[in-house]
C-alpha cells in the first residue's frame, strides 16, 4: 500500500429523517482543522434515499465536496447497504482519514468497513489531531487502567478511521454563501442483496433521561454512601428543576438507570450548570461532563480531581452542604414565590 | 438451531479502582470476570434455545486462565466451550482479534453448523465494540448490533425478529439466519444457575486450539504483527485551571455559593408564578 495515494479528510454525515445528525456537524468543525492543517479538501459523504437537499447544509458547515450516494436501499441505515456505498466511495477517492460519529449506526459502520479495508479503528475518541510531518491522525481516548488518556496511531494502513463522541467537538457557525463540489455517485445494488430488513422505527424517548438536552443536571456519585443518602440527590434536583445523572459506579449499584450514567460509556452534557457531588473526578466520568458551562464540585477531599474541572469547589461533607442547598433554593422560592427558570 | 457466543475475560473494573493522586490502576483486587455484556449474550442463547432447541457453543481468546469464563457460561447454561489459546494471538487490537475469533469460527461451523454468532455490545476493559462487526464481516453474515430483543426465530424461513436500540428508541429488524447479534445489558436478566448446570461446568474442560490448530491462518494477520492500531504515547489531560475554592464554615460557602449562582443570571433566574 502506498501511502502518499490517500489525501484528504472525511466525514461520514449520518441522517435520519432528513436531518443531519448533530454530530456530524461537529466533526465536519474538527476535520476543517485537520483538513487544513494537512492542506487537503475536507469532504463529507452522505447516504440515503432522496437527501441530495442536505448537501448543501453539509457546505455550509465546512465541506469542500460532497459525495453522494442516492438509492432506495439505503432509505433506513443497514450496515450491509451502507457500507456498499461506502466501499465504493473509499477504493475510489482513497482518503487518508474518515470520521464517524460514535453513535449506534457510526459505530456500527465504522466497525465493518474497517474489516473490509483491514485497516485501523479508534473507538470513542474525544481529542483529535494530525501530526503535519507524518501526516498521522492523533486519536486520543480515555485510556484502560488510568486516569490518563491514550493516544492512538494507525502507521501503515489507510484511511486511518475513528469514531467521535458526540458532543465534545465544536461546529462551525453555518456559511450559506460558502461554496463546495457535490460529487453524485452510483451503486449498482438490488434490494434482495440485502440481508436485512428495517420494518419499523419507534420513537421512544420516554426511557431517556433527557440529559442530553438538560440545562441543569445535579450528578451524584458514590460519596453519597447509600442509596438513602442519595435521596438528598433527587431532593436537590427536584427542588431548582434539575436532571439526575450519576457516575457508572452508582449505576453500577443500581441507584439510577444506567440512561442516567454520564461518561465515557454513558452521556456525554454540556448543561450550563452541572452539580458533581461525592464525585471524585476519574478521567471516564470527566470526557463526558467537562465542557459545562458551569461546574459545581462538592467533595470531602481536598485533592479530588474533580476540583480541577469545577468552576467552583466546596471542601466539605455533602451529608451537611446538600441539605443546607436545598433548604436555601426551598427559602429562595418561598420568598419569592417562583419555580427556578434556566434561560 | 446451533448458537455460538463469544465472550471475553476482563479485568472488573468495578473493584479495580483508579488511584486518582497516582492515576495508576490499583491491581492489588483485580479479579477476572466474565464481561458482563457476554453474560447476557449467553443468557440470552439460552432463551432462544428454550424455545427452538438445539445447542450453545462458547468461544473465547485469551490466556489459559479465561477457562474461567467458558466455565461460567456453562453455568448459565452453554453445552460446550472452545478456548483458542497461543501467544500468536497476544496484543490482538480489534482487527486482529476478529479474525482470530472468526478463524476459530470457521472450524466449530465445519462441525457443527452455526445458526447464529451473539457478542456483548461492548467489553469493559477496551469499549470498543467493534470485534462483534468485525466477525460478521469476516464469516460473511449481516451484523445486527445493539440488540435489545430477539422478539421472534423462525426456523423454518431461517429469519429472526430483532429490536435494535437507537439514539431515540428502537428499530425493529428482520434478519436472515445465519446472523451475528452484539446485546446491550437490558435485553434481559441474568437468571440463577440451576445446580445441575454449577455441577456440570465445575468439571467442565474445554476444547482447547492453539493457532495450528486452525486452518488458512495468516500469521502476519495474528496479534501485535496483526493490529494497524498502535498506542503512540500516553499523557495526562491537560489540566483546566480549575477554579476557585469556596473558604469559610459551610454556612458561609453555601451562602457565598448562591450569592454566586444568583448573579448568574444569564444561566439561573427565578420566575414568580403567575
Ligand atoms: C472502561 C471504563 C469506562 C468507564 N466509564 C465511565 C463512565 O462512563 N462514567 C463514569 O462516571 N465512570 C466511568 N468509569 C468509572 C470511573 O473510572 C470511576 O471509577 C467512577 O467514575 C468513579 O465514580 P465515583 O466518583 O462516583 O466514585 P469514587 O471514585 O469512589 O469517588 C467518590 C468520591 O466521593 C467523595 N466523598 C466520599 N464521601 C463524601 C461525602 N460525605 N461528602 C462529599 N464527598 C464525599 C470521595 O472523596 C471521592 O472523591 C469507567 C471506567 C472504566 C475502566
Ligand atoms: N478475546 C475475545 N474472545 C472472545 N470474544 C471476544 C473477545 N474480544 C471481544 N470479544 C467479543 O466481542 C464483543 C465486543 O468486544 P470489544 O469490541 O472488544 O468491545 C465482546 O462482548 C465479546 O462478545
Amino acid at each position: 500500500m502506498n501511502l502518499d495515494d490517500y489525501r484528504g479528510v472525511w466525514v461520514f454525515i449520518e441522517q435520519n429523517d432528513e436531518k443531519i445528525e448533530g454530530v456530524s456537524l461537529e466533526l465536519l468543525g474538527a476535520g476543517r482543522k485537520l483538513a487544513d492543517k494537512l492542506q487537503v479538501p475536507l469532504a463529507g459523504f452522505l447516504l440515503g434515499h432522496e437527501v441530495k437537499p442536505l448537501a448543501k447544509e453539509v457546505i455550509a458547515y465546512g465541506a469542500d465536496i460532497v459525495y453522494l450516494i442516492e438509492h432506495a436501499v439505503l432509505k433506513h441505515y443497514r450496515t450491509e447497504s451502507y457500507m456498499k456505498g461506502v466501499m465504493h466511495l473509499a477504493k475510489k477517492y482513497k482518503p487518508e482519514i474518515i470520521l464517524y460519529g460514535a453513535t449506534p449506526n457510526g459505530k456500527d459502520l465504522a466497525s465493518a468497513v474497517a474489516t473490509d479495508l483491514s485497516t485501523g479503528l479508534t473507538a470513542d475518541t474525544t481529542m483529535l489531531d494530525v501530526d503535519i510531518d507524518s501526516r498521522l491522525l492523533e486519536a486520543s481516548r480515555p485510556a484502560f487502567g488510568g486516569n490518563i488518556m491514550a493516544t492512538i496511531l494507525c502507521k501503515k494502513h489507510r484511511p486511518q478511521m475513528a469514531t467521535v463522541r458526540p458532543k465534545v467537538m465544536k461546529a462551525l457557525e453555518p456559511d450559506a454563501i460558502r461554496l463546495g463540489k457535490i460529487i453524485e455517485e452510483k451503486i449498482s445494488v438490488e434490494e434482495e442483496d440485502i440481508r436485512t430488513k428495517v420494518l419499523q422505527i419507534v420513537n421512544d424517548v420516554t426511557k431517556k433521561a433527557n440529559l442530553a438536552d438538560a440545562h441543569v443536571i445535579v450528578c451524584g456519585g458514590k460519596g453519597m454512601g447509600d442509596l438513602q443518602n442519595y435521596q438528598l440527590i433527587h431532593e436537590l434536583a427536584d427542588t431548582i428543576g434539575a436532571s439526575v445523572g450519576g457516575t457508572r459506579d452508582v449505576v453500577e449499584a443500581g441507584w439510577l438507570r444506567h440512561e442516567q450514567q454520564v461518561g465515557q460509556t454513558g452521556e456525554t452534557v454540556t448543561p450550563k450548570i452541572y452539580f458533581a457531588i461525592g464525585i471524585s473526578g476519574a478521567i471516564q466520568h470527566v470526557v463526558g461532563m467537562k465542557n459545562s458551562e458551569f461546574i459545581i464540585a462538592i467533595n470531602k477531599d481536598p485533592n479530588a480531581p474533580i476540583f480541577d474541572v469545577a468552576t467552583y469547589g466546596i471542601v466539605g461533607d455533602a451529608m451537611e452542604i446538600v441539605p443546607k442547598l436545598i433548604a436555601q433554593f426551598k427559602k429562595l422560592k418561598a420568598e419569592k414565590g417562583g419555580e427556578m427558570i434556566y434561560v | 438451531m446451533h448458537i455460538v457466543v463469544c465472550v471475553k475475560q476482563v479485568p472488573d473494573t468495578k473493584i479495580i479502582k483508579i488511584n486518582p493522586k497516582t492515576n495508576t490502576l490499583d491491581r492489588r483486587s483485580a479479579p477476572a470476570i466474565l464481561n458482563p455484556y457476554d453474560a447476557h449474550a449467553v443468557q440470552e442463547a439460552v432463551k432462544i434455545k428454550e424455545i427452538t432447541g438445539g445447542s450453545i457453543s462458547v468461544l473465547s481468546m485469551g490466556p489459559p486462565q479465561a477457562t474461567a469464563v467458558i466455565k461460567k457460561s456453562i453455568e448459565i447454561g452453554a453445552d460446550r466451550g472452545y478456548l483458542i489459546t497461543d501467544r500468536a494471538f497476544a496484543g490482538a487490537d480489534t482487527l486482529a482479534t476478529s479474525y482470530a475469533l472468526s478463524k476459530a469460527l470457521k472450524r466449530i461451523n465445519k462441525d457443527h453448523p452455526v445458526n447464529m454468532i451473539i457478542c456483548g455490545k461492548h467489553a469493559i476493559d477496551g469499549d470498543t465494540g467493534q470485534v462483534g462487526p468485525g466477525i460478521a464481516r469476516r464469516m460473511d453474515i449481516p451484523p445486527v448490533t445493539n440488540v435489545i430483543e430477539v422478539t421472534e426465530v423462525n426456523q423454518k424461513e431461517k429469519t429472526v425478529l430483532i429490536k435494535r436500540k437507537l439514539t431515540n428508541g428502537y428499530e425493529l429488524i428482520q434478519s436472515q439466519l445465519p446472523c451475528l447479534l452484539t446485546v446491550e445489558k437490558e435485553i434481559n436478566d441474568i437468571e440463577y444457575s440451576p445446580m445441575p448446570n454449577m455441577i456440570e461446568a465445575a468439571r467442565y474442560e474445554p476444547i482447547i486450539w492453539a493457532v495450528n490448530d486452525l486452518e488458512n491462518v495468516d500469521r502476519a494477520q495474528l496479534g501485535l504483527k496483526g493490529s494497524p492500531t498502535i498506542v503512540g504515547k500516553m499523557f495526562t489531560p491537560p489540566r483546566p485551571e480549575g477554579g476557585k475554592k469556596l473558604e469559610g464554615s459551610t454556612d458561609n460557602q453555601v451562602s457565598q455559593l448562591m450569592e454566586v449562582l444568583m448573579e448568574k443570571k444569564d444561566l439561573f433566574t427565578l420566575q414568580p408564578s403567575k
